[in-house]
């Protein structure tokens, strides 16, 4: 490599430098995204409500993540393998001990991690669950046909943490620094990539959720 | 003919369209589909186009180029897709024909988006641009002009009205300043349905009472918020209020139509931009609580196997699900539900308009299929509803499909069985 001279170097920049670049891209990108959608605002509502706003938006919340029956019925591959990915997914990223350890020494809290065995086995799950939703991206008609660009990169940049994470917890590329370096720079290219795409859904739901709800609630409608 | 005017009034049209629920809900949206398997549009044809989330795709482009940074700046790099005339003249038929705003996906989008909405909004862009259906274009002119999409004058209501009055005794009352009820009709009931109006009489003068109907207000419906035009819809919305606040009413009652519910009681005072000093309920939300408060009273039941079509804008859009099921409890025996029901029943296929765009006719009877799935799996009798609309939808649909099951209006099904004058209450 002539960027640098050895693996620990390249662990070392991706470390430093492109995890403060890509952090603050994150963060910055995040807000702004956030405060363009909720400084828009809405319109003053003059009809006499049914219900309240709060209490309904915040139970919608948590309500819109199970699905009704019918539309279970009529689409199970993507609520059970969108439950499976999701569940997977944050085990590995939140129960997985060196990811503990790092958060703990960024935010200063901790709690306590999973067994590695159990990491492994969720990243695999994960990693099937992802190829499971490709294929059905790539050939249902709604799927293939709604998707753009947006979808297959977003879907690269997720898959690749998970992968080159498995690559090194099982030594598959050496040296090692080289293997853990590639895994945090596909992470950092995650973390770029997130304000710009529909990745931001994972913040941007709680509002989306809660608007809906509110506007329901406001008419005495269940959501 | 469209110009270059039109299609910058209705870009501007839809950048005015643009909240902080709409900029969430794009943000929001991950592309997993299942908004089409709420959309009978598609269960019923299978074409990804009807995809609720994609026929908001002009909406999405301005939002994205307009509203975002990022967005933005790929308009400046030349990399963003404008939103065009001919745009908006392909996306026509996906907006007017294939959406009846029933709002089923928006109960199902799991990240929340509230996509029916956003199908509202584009049409604000669709009629700016003139980019809307001839048939929907032909009501909002008539409504406008004459009172009525129907082209129903005050000379037809009160014809019927005297046929009423002479065939049963009742009195219907007009423009009786002070009354305590301002009841509205749709142009569909004076001319297909009048035994609604009856059916008000009767059960108005069982529970005493004190109602009247307007000359100058009587039509309910909004062809402006069909077809997504805040200035009809406006103007439609001030006759009612101006109506109302001439007969100094408290309450204004909305009649057996989906749409004109939306209108009157939740987009009207947004429209004129303050508060009623009246207030508005549905039909089916006073006989409800006439009947919890004793003064409605019936006997004996229909014992036929029955089922309730809800009307979406009612239950989805409006909030009223479980008046219906408790008047039907006292007037039906064998009352069934519909495996999807309340706020998760498939639409007639024929709502926000569509079963006045003649162009969709076709479509319309396709999808009609669901429904038709739904009474097969269930083998009523008779249907029940408290739309007009659904009413005259449903019964073309049954009829195309050799379907003998009548469709009555839940009011009527009430006046039928009310107590008669010397019979003892029970």
């Amino acid at each position: 490599m002539e960027l640098f001279s050895n693996a620990n170097d390249f662990l070392l920049w991706v470390r430093g430098d492109a995890f403060n670049i890509a952090l603050s891209i994150f963060v910055i990108g995040v807000i702004i995204r956030v405060l363009e959608i909720v400084l828009l605002g809405r319109k003053k509502e003059y009809s006499e409500p049914r219900g309240s706003e709060w209490g309904p938006g915040l139970k919608n919340i948590v309500s819109r993540s199970v699905a009704d029956s019918g539309t279970f019925k009529r689409a199970p591959f993507v609520i059970v393998v969108g439950y499976i990915w999701h569940i997977c997914f944050f085990i590995v990223l939140l129960l997985f001990v060196p990811h503990i350890e790092l958060i703990h020494a960024m935010l200063g809290i901790k709690w306590p991690g999973l067994a590695s065995q159990f990491i492994d086995a969720s990243t695999v799950v994960a990693i099937a669950a992802m190829l499971g939703m490709l294929w059905h991206r790539l050939t249902h008609p709604v799927l293939k046909f709604l998707s753009t660009y947006e979808d297959y990169l977003v879907w690269l940049v997720t898959f690749l943490p998970l992968l080159t994470g498995y690559i090194a917890f099982h030594r598959m590329i050496a040296p090692y620094p080289l293997a853990l370096g590639l895994h945090i720079l596909s992470v950092e290219l995650l973390m770029i990539v997130f304000p710009f795409t529909k990745l931001m859904h994972a913040i941007t739901l709680f509002i989306a959720r809660w608007y809906t709800g509110a506007t329901m609630g406001r008419k005495g409608i269940e959501s | 003919m469209t110009s270059a005017l039109d299609i910058t009034k209705g870009i501007n049209a839809l950048k005015e369209q643009i909240d902080a629920p709409t900029a969430a809900f794009f943000s929001s949206c991950v592309h997993c589909g299942l908004c089409a398997e709420a959309c009978l549009f598609y269960t019923e044809t299978g074409d990804p186009r009807y995809t609720p989330i994609y026929k908001v795709e002009p909406l999405r482009r301005i939002w994205e180029s307009e509203y975002t940074l990022f967005g933005k700046l790929k308009k400046i790099l030349g990399l963003a897709k404008p939103v065009t005339d001919e745009m908006l003249a392909e996306w026509e038929p996906l907006i007017y024909d294939s959406c009846t705003l029933c709002g089923r996906c928006s109960m199902v989008c799991p990240v929340g988006n509230d996509i029916s909405a956003m199908i509202r909004k584009v049409r604000e862009g669709m009629v700016a641009a003139d980019h809307a259906p001839e048939g929907l274009i032909g009501a909002s002119t008539r409504a406008i002009k004459i009172g009525s999409p129907m082209g129903v004058r005050l000379k037809a209501l009160k014809a019927q009205i005297g046929h009423i009055e002479s065939d049963t005794g009742l009195t219907i009352p007009i423009d009786v300043e002070g009354a305590d009820y301002l009841a509205l009709l749709s142009s569909m009931e004076i001319i297909n349905f009048p035994e609604y109006i009856e059916s008000l009489a009767k059960i108005f003068k069982q529970a005493d009472v004190s109602w009247t109907l307007s000359s100058e207000a009587f039509e309910a419906t909004n062809s402006g918020i069909q077809i997504g035009c805040s200035d009809i819809a406006r103007e439609l919305v001030q006759r009612v209020v101006d109506g109302a606040e001439k007969l100094k009413v408290k309450y204004v009652i909305s009649p057996e139509c989906g749409h004109a519910y939306t209108a009157i009681r939740w987009d009207g005072p947004n429209l004129i931009g303050r508060a009623y000093s009246f207030k508005v309920v549905h039909i089916l939300e006073l006989l409800d609580e006439l009947q919890q408060s004793g003064r409605l009273k019936t006997s004996g039941s229909l014992d036929k196997k029955l089922t309730f079509h809800d009307p979406c804008q009612l239950v989805r859009k409006g909030g009223v699900e479980a008046q219906p099921r408790r008047l039907l409890e006292q007037v039906a025996s064998n009352f069934i539900e519909m495996n999807e029901h309340g706020n998760m029943n498939w639409c007639c296929g024929g709502g926000g308009g569509v079963s006045a765009n003649e162009r969709a006719d076709e479509l319309r009877i396709k999808v009609f299929n669901r429904k038709k799935t739904q009474l097969q799996e269930i083998n009523v009798e008779v249907m029940v509803t408290a739309c007009a609309n659904c009413r005259l939808v449903l019964e073309e649909g049954l009829e195309e499909n050799n379907m003998d099951i009548p469709v009555i209006g839940l009011s009527e099904l009430i006046s039928e069985h009310l107590v008669e004058d010397g019979e003892k209450n029970e």
